[in-house]
């Protein structure tokens, strides 16, 4: 795979301006961000400081206030999943959008389904999506006619992510997730989100860990009560300065 | 190749085709109990009896199986089933409408009361249980107003009571309602099994939330689910009204849970995302078998309904059994 310096890229994905209110409540303050390809990029911040808002203005489910949204330089408007997911865009829910009684297949084409004529092209979608499992180097699952319900957290967050980068997908946004899972199953689902980047993918990881955002994270964006209050490359911060960026909003050795 | 991924199709696999083989082990039984106890159970005249009465509660009951697996229920389908039989009286015998006509108007007039079942729902937000209920109501209401109170006999179209009780095989009684019933059950199973419709279903009733998030249009869905089973309820109302020759507008309250009985019975979960035609059908002859064996070994009506409801019971505990294990 090319691997291009990031830094002379245009970004993929560019927010500008974003506001959003619930009722009286301002979630999100003229926020701006910008996402690589080829790069991860940890969105951080306290809880209610806006992020999973951010995601899901991102993701078409909250209509924004205000503001601006830029794919490759263009303008675009989203205003439901599908439209988000027609450019591009899938997002990874912390509560795992699974259906338990549904197969690994049948969840992973869940609202996507191939079909020949009226019926559904099993062998079609079975085969595809061994073959997405397989380009993601995923060999914790034996059989991808499994329930979900039948597997572990970190298999489950894996049918997760290969469900959204099923699709040509440019962009993946994954809200905490390693949240719930042990120590081996964290690495894991790190890797995976390293190798989505490195396969050129665009990657946002919210995320509340610091080893995870070390781990594996080209930039990290803090998010302080609605604002957007640094984005800067991970090799420039430390653990404690990212941490007070969380809890204040500003830190000593990086005032931009 | 097609029967392994036919059963790996069906979700939760292990639970739902234990509790398949157990309905199935109990019919057996339930078959040779009767057999036993009265000389006119193992006859073909009684054997045809139950499939013509298990026509009727299975066409109900194919429709509810999709219901039930997307996590709704329909109480409306006994009444409703009424109505659509007095609709077709009024079609052929009031408006003069031809017998094929007849039977169309009245089979979407119950996929139209299966809409507006779906769109109270997804749209107005009111739940199943109330939604139908409401509409259960109704439809017993107007299938009195309607008629007048009074059966409507098919008088210009004899011919009608043929969809029915037309013998199929000539020489042995069997008759074209249940014919039509077998090709019902195959439909609804293709369906269920390789449809956008019936994955939806399983999707649905599994997590309603993750399939809105995946893209699916969850309210249009649950329209066409709750329109599919009105269509099975006017199915069945038209065939009832043509083995009798008459749309009687009283009754149907009860056949609704008798439905949701074999539906039960045949392991789908009342929690929904999981089940199968194959079980509800199982369900629906147990139904059947049951009510018959009990009328024929002369069990006064009242015990009738006490074994049925034990019946349902059982099948209900042992789906939470199931659950519980899981």
């Amino acid at each position: 795979m090319s691997w291009k310096d990031p830094l002379m890229q245009a970004p993929f994905l560019e927010l500008r301006g974003i506001n959003k209110s619930f009722g009286a409540v301002q979630v999100l303050r003229d926020v701006a961000m910008s996402v690589r390809a080829g790069e991860v990029t940890a969105l951080v911040g306290d809880n209610g400081a806006g992020k999973s808002t951010l995601v899901k203005c991102v993701g078409g489910i909250h209509p924004m206030d205000s503001g601006e949204m830029f794919i490759n330089g263009s303008e675009v408007h989203v205003h439901s999943p599908r439209e988000a997911a027609q450019l591009g865009i899938e997002i990874v829910y912390q509560d795992l959008a699974l259906c338990d009684n549904l197969d690994i297949v049948q969840n992973m084409f869940l609202g996507r389904e191939r079909t020949s004529g009226w019926v559904l092209n099993e062998p079609e979608m079975e085969q595809l999506a061994r073959k997405t499992l397989d380009s993601l180097a995923v060999r914790t699952v034996s059989t991808v006619r499994q329930p979900v319900s039948s597997l572990s957290g970190g298999q489950r967050q894996t049918v997760a992510i290969a469900k959204a980068v099923l699709w040509n997908s440019k962009l993946v946004i994954l809200d905490e997730p390693t949240a719930a899972l042990g120590v081996a199953q964290t690495a894991q689902v790190l890797e995976l989100v390293r190798a989505l980047a490195d396969n050129g993918l665009a990657v946002v990881l919210i995320s509340h860990n610091m080893n995870d955002v070390f781990a594996v994270s080209d930039r990290i964006a803090a998010l302080y009560l609605g604002q957007m209050v640094a984005q800067v490359k991970t090799t420039d911060v430390t653990h404690a300065q990212v941490v007070e960026l969380i809890t204040s909003g500003k830190s000593e050795g990086q005032q931009a | 190749m097609t029967t392994i991924s036919l059963k790996n199709r069906i979700p939760a696999k292990i639970s739902g085709s234990l509790q398949q083989l157990f309905a199935f082990g109990s019919l057996i039984v339930i078959l040779v109990f009767f057999s036993f106890a009265s000389p006119y159970f193992f006859t073909t005249s009684n054997l045809v009896g139950i499939l013509m009465a298990a026509t009727v509660t299975g066409i109900l009951a194919l429709g509810t199986t999709f219901v039930i697996i997307a996590g709704g229920i329909d109480l409306s389908i006994g009444t409703g089933m009424i109505l659509c039989g007095v609709m077709t009286g009024v079609f052929q015998t009031y408006w003069g409408w031809p017998v094929w006509a007849g039977v169309l108007g009245a089979v979407l007039f119950g996929g139209l009361i299966g809409f507006v079942n779906g769109f109270n729902i997804s749209v107005l937000g009111i739940p199943p249980f109330i939604a139908t209920l409401g509409m259960m109501l109704v439809a017993s209401g107007l299938s009195l107003v309607i008629s007048g109170t009074k059966p409507i006999y098919f008088k210009e179209h004899p011919e009608f009571q043929l969809l029915m009780n037309y013998s199929v095989i000539p020489g042995m009684r069997f008759p074209l309602g249940v014919l039509i019933f077998l090709i019902l059950i195959v439909v609804a199973a293709v369906i269920l099994a390789k449809t956008i419709l019936g994955r939806y279903a399983y999707s649905i009733g599994s997590n309603e939330a993750a399939t809105e998030l995946s893209g699916v249009n969850v309210a249009k869905w649950k329209i066409i689910i709750y329109s599919m089973a009105g269509l099975f309820v006017g199915i069945a109302g038209v065939l009832a009204a043509s083995r009798l020759s008459s749309a009687q507008p009283v009754g149907g309250m009860g056949l609704e849970l008798e439905a949701i009985a074999a539906v039960v019975i045949g392991g789908t979960s009342l929690q929904g995302g999981k089940g199968s035609i194959v079980g509800t059908m199982i369900g629906a002859l147990i139904v059947a078998v049951l009510t018959n064996g009990l009328r024929v070994t002369a069990v006064p009506q009242e015990w009738q309904s006490v074994v049925v409801g034990c019946v349902i019971l059982v099948a209900v505990y042992m789906d939470i059994l199931r659950r519980k294990r899981a």
